[in-house]
């Protein structure tokens, strides 16, 4: 009787799966309306009830679990997800309109790129001007592994040098010009990069290119194209360097912090500055507006010769549609962002290795959230 | 009959004694020793002995090792009451704790739904490949099944997002997940249960012929059953094998912390994407535990899964 | 006796007297029963049929393209640089990765597989072999992305020193050459695999040999054979097709792995010079295309992943189909 019981088996099975998808509109927890009564400093009673979903950087991924997190504290009967899947994944679903909003490392690009330009895919799929906002500010930490070396400060044109494979032991007499008063140890350098596409190679890819146009000869762009040994994700090139006497890589302030990694000071010209929030934010702090009106892209000068400022940060934006064609979904994005933006939740992200947004920037990103319908 | 007909296929494990003598000693150790020409062929013997049981001592390697890191690492947060209860909702990678519910009930739906839809295809297109299948037909189905078995999970998954969300431009869910694994399964399922049906004697099949049963009670009601632990074991394989899976639900079913049940509503709950999720943050106590929690409480499943196959298998086996 | 040495019944050779065995089509008589599950079952056959064409229209109709723009020779190139401008892409360095670091894990799972199959099936006491089968199978109930995380986090580490030492000693073989590549190499992937498909090819194989009919083994036996003997003469002859069967599945796993290898291969850099030893990095087929599926932005670009799948695709081809070859070869000797 071996095909019945199979079919019995199978009967159940999809009775069981019928049921259970009978009920999955219910949300745990809270009660109806319990949203706006709770600690909602943040929300003030502008809760949505229903799903939102974002996909996008990984690099802002802490950040943004912070916002939902308060975010949802405040609302029990809406869901946000965010998929931490990259940069160019939150774009790509953004444009087949299987997300709200994404994250994104870059702003969209209005050139063509591989006979596309995003800014027009993006616009597009919204049927209006898409946005870009920046929302979170996080440096990248050159992050090494030495044995017995905890304090370490390169200049642009070193860590090109060795990201290129052209400085190949811990000795060189070029590390150690800028680096009087450590024992360097002659164990060689092992260069650990992103193997997938990433924004974090990009922005740090800019970086070289800006600061040390003469060592740094390649392109700029997500898939990594100096030399070394290709690890998945961050995660996967933060650990990679922990477990290896010699290691070093470029990976954002807060996976090295979590690995208890040594990250390297900049000297940009005007002495050592190690990596903190504020040393990182004055870099942001000098950045330029490329956009128009509430769309916010922002150039970074990676040069910098500003005192204090360190030089390796990236932005992160949300992608937003300026005007939704469902206007129930414009009103969800808009919720959201608002308690993303806000001063409450910026300022706990300090704590997560992420920059403020400077003052004015903020100001402007909360006017453009709230232009968003 | 023979005695070979006589034998049923799940009580092969038990052995022979004809065969082999109890503690599995040959027993003729001691013959081929006197023959001292043949002393050769008896350390041969000794060797090939030596040489099966430490090829099981190594298999056990890696699992015990395995199961050491997981259970060290994951255990406790099995043992917390929201584990079982709760979901992941406002838990960050640096919280300690939350409940693994949604994942543990996507999980089930996603690979239930899958096992539905793969395993009548596979056990259909074993039964036709060895009961009916005759020429060019037969002998294409057998070559698809081949080159499907090695299309990987990824390529799957990127076909079904052409298809389901390029081109009917429906949007991605568990469903279209669920897909993808039927794709990766159902040669799992074809090649082991035509492995088996292949060992029914044909003299099962003539005797029933012979008594004039129509040929396809023959089949459901001799053959399959025959066969049944044996394609059971195959069943779970493919189910073992689509659980784990993680790179179509990458592409195609975004994960949520919240519960969710509904297969078709985009984001879905699962297990191996909640590992992933917790995966880019293991440097830090709280995720790493989560993570190799939810890994257990998938080990844990899918043993469950087999635990019930090998009940119905035993129970559904013919009896003597 | 022919199906006893596991033939498939599509293969089967017309009876002695040139007419077909009575079981079989003819056997049907056209009863309703039997056309609806005769129907449904050729039904299921065309199903696949008709899913392996689909994926297999969509791999050429996104590939091609890609091909067509394609500035550098696909499969003697190292570069790897699709979309673009001048789009230039090889997959020389899959090709290689994959197919040594399945070989690898093929040249220790499949002896360890069998050898353990007929230590379950023939050596083991007997109050051993149910919990020792329940064993092996409890290896195959551990998905993929938990090996994935073993290896990132348990065996990687342990495994470092082991490849420094075998650097060290047998560093004058090409092979085993040192590279700098400090973990996620093509030999670490190998035995990572090999650990994978290792109960594929004991659960089948065990299947197989346990239905080894009681008759050759007695006849064996009872010829003088020692136990050794007796299954190298009846079990394994018996089981060879069946093992190779496995051993195919177990290879399409091997090749198509994709998450644990993802998490596991150190890529190379561009320009990485050539070398054939196996503690090198790359990536595989589908590591390549699992770690940038989420970035492909374009067709050109996608459709330079897709022709690396395809490629994937027709390996498993090509080996199956020698596969097939020898398992008809083997039968026409034991026939």
């Amino acid at each position: 009787m071996s095909v019945s019981r199979i079919s019995a088996l199978g009967a159940i099975a999809l009775s069981g799966a019928l049921a259970l998808s009978a009920c999955a509109s219910e949300n745990n927890g809270g009660t109806p309306g319990a949203g706006s009564t709770a600690a909602g400093s943040t929300a003030a009673g502008d809760c949505f009830t229903g799903d939102l979903k974002a996909e996008g950087s990984s690099a802002q991924k802490n950040a943004i679990d912070e916002a939902i997190s308060a975010y949802q504290e405040a609302c029990s009967d809406a869901n946000i997800d965010y998929q931490p899947t990259g940069s160019g994944a939150g774009i790509k679903q953004f444009i087949a309109k299987q997300v709200d909003f994404a994250g994104s490392d870059s702003a969209l690009k209005t050139e063509p790129k591989d006979g596309r330009i995003e800014a027009d895919d993006a616009k597009a799929a919204c049927g209006s001007e898409a946005w870009n906002l920046p929302m979170v500010t996080g440096p990248i930490a050159i992050a090494y592994n030495v044995k017995g070396v905890d304090k370490l400060t390169l200049n642009a044109e070193v860590a090109a040098k060795i990201f290129d494979g052209k400085i190949t032991a811990w000795n060189d007499p070029a590390i150690a010009a800028l680096n009087s008063g450590v024992t360097l140890p002659s164990t060689p350098i092992k260069v650990y990069f992103r193997s997938d596409e990433s924004g974090t190679t990009e922005n740090f890819t800019k970086y070289l290119k800006g600061a040390a146009p003469d060592a740094w000869s390649y392109e700029t762009g997500k898939k990594w194209t100096g030399k070394g040994e290709g690890k998945e994700k961050s995660a996967g090139v933060a650990t990679a360097t922990k477990g290896q006497d010699g290691g070093i890589t470029y990976v954002e302030l807060s996976y090295a912090q979590q690995n208890q990694l040594n990250t390297a000071a900049i000297d940009t010209g005007a002495g050592p500055v190690e990596l903190t929030a504020e040393s990182a934010g004055k870099t942001i702090a000098t950045a330029k507006q490329t956009g128009t009106g509430n769309n916010l892209a922002l150039k970074i000068d990676y040069a910098t010769k500003e005192a204090g400022a360190y030089p390796i940060v990236l932005v992160t934006y949300e992608i937003v549609c300026s005007k939704y064609a469902d206007a129930e979904t414009g009103k969800k994005v808009k919720s959201f962002l608002k308690t993303f933006a806000s001063d409450d939740v910026q300022k706990s992200l300090a704590e997560q290795g992420y920059a403020p947004l400077p003052a004015e920037v903020a100001t402007k990103v909360k006017a453009a959230v709230d232009a968003i319908s | 009959m023979s005695i070979a007909t006589d034998r049923r296929p799940d009580d092969a494990i038990v052995p022979d004694d004809a065969v082999t003598p109890p503690g599995g000693r040959p027993g003729r150790d001691a013959l081929a020793e006197m023959r001292s020409p043949h002393r050769a062929r008896a350390v041969k013997d000794v060797v090939a002995r030596i040489v099966m049981w430490g090829a099981f001592a190594l298999a056990m390697v890696p699992l015990v090792w395995i199961l050491w890191t997981v259970i060290g690492k994951g255990a406790h947060m099995l043992t917390t009451a929201t584990w079982w209860t709760g979901n992941q909702r406002n838990i960050n990678s640096d919280d300690f704790g939350g409940g693994a519910r949604h994942a543990i009930e996507g999980t089930l739906e996603m690979v239930g739904l899958t096992a539905l839809i793969a395993v009548p295809i596979g056990i259909l297109t074993a039964v036709y490949l060895v009961e009916y299948g005759r020429g060019r037909l037969a002998k294409a189905i057998s070559f698809t099944v081949d080159i499907l078995s090695g299309v990987p999970s990824i390529v799957a998954a990127l076909f079904i997002y052409a298809v389901w969300v390029t081109t009917l431009g429906i949007g991605r869910s568990g469903f279209a997940a669920s897909l993808a694994l039927v794709l990766l399964m159902i040669p799992v399922v074809v090649r082991s249960t035509e492995e088996m049906l292949k060992l029914v004697p044909n003299e099962l099949r003539e005797a029933s012929y012979a008594l004039g049963v129509p040929k396809w009670v023959t089949v459901v009601k001799v053959v399959l059953r025959t066969a049944f632990s044996g394609i059971v074991t195959g069943v779970l394989l493919g189910i073992a094998r689509v659980m784990g899976e993680t790179a179509p639900l990458l592409i195609l079913a975004p994960y949520t912390k919240n519960f969710q049940r509904d297969l078709f509503s985009g984001n879905f709950p699962t297990l191996p994407m909640m590992i992933n999720q917790d995966r880019g943050d293991f440097a830090l106590e709280t995720a790493a535990e989560r993570m190799w929690g939810a890994a257990l409480t998938l080990i844990i499943l899918v043993l469950l899964l087999n635990l019930i196959g090998r009940v119905i298998a035993h129970y559904g086996s013919v009896k003597k | 006796m022919s199906t006893l040495t596991g033939a498939s019944a599509a293969d089967e050779l017309p009876g002695p007297d040139g007419k077909r065995p009575l079981e079989g089509d003819r056997a049907s008589t056209g009863r309703l029963g039997d056309r609806l599950f005769g129907g449904a079952a050729t039904l299921s056959g065309v199903i696949v049929i008709a899913i392996v064409s689909l994926i297999a229209v969509f791999l050429i109709v996104q590939a091609v393209p890609a091909l067509m723009d394609n500035d550098a020779n696909f499969f003697t190139s190292r570069v790897w640089a699709p979309g673009g401008e001048q789009p230039a892409f090889g997959i020389l360095e899959f090709l290689w990765t994959t197919i040594s670091a399945s070989t690898i894990a093929m040249f220790i799972a499949v002896p360890v597989g069998v050898a353990v199959a007929l230590f379950l099936t023939q050596y083991a006491p007997t109050w051993m072999r149910k919990p020792a089968a329940g064993l092996v199978d409890l290896l195959a109930a551990v998905p993929s992305i938990v090996y994935g995380l073993w290896g990132l986090v348990t065996f990687g580490p342990f495994f470092k020193p082991v490849q420094a030492w075998m650097e060290g000693a047998l560093g004058w073989f090409p092979l085993f050459s040192s590279t700098g590549i400090s973990g996620g190499t093509i030999f670490f992937i190998g035995i990572v695999l090999s650990i994978m498909v290792l109960p594929i090819v004991t659960a089948l194989s065990r299947e197989v040999f346990d239905q080894t009919p009681v008759t050759h083994k007695e006849g064996a036996l009872a010829l003088g054979a020692t136990q050794w003997e007796m299954i190298r003469t009846a079990v394994l002859p018996f089981g060879r097709p069946g093992v190779i069967s496995a051993a195919m599945l177990a290879l399409g796993r091997a090749l198509g792995e994709t998450i644990a290898v993802t998490f596991l291969v150190s890529a190379l850099s561009d320009g990485t010079a050539w070398t054939w030893s196996l503690f090198n990095g790359g990536e595989t087929f589908a590591s390549k295309i699992a770690n940038n599926a989420a970035e492909f932005s374009n067709p050109s670009k996608t459709g330079a992943y897709i022709a690396a799948g395809l490629v994937l695709f027709l390996l498993t081809f090509v080996v199956n189909s020698i596969a097939r070859v020898v398992i008809e070869r083997r039968k026409a000797f034991t026939e």
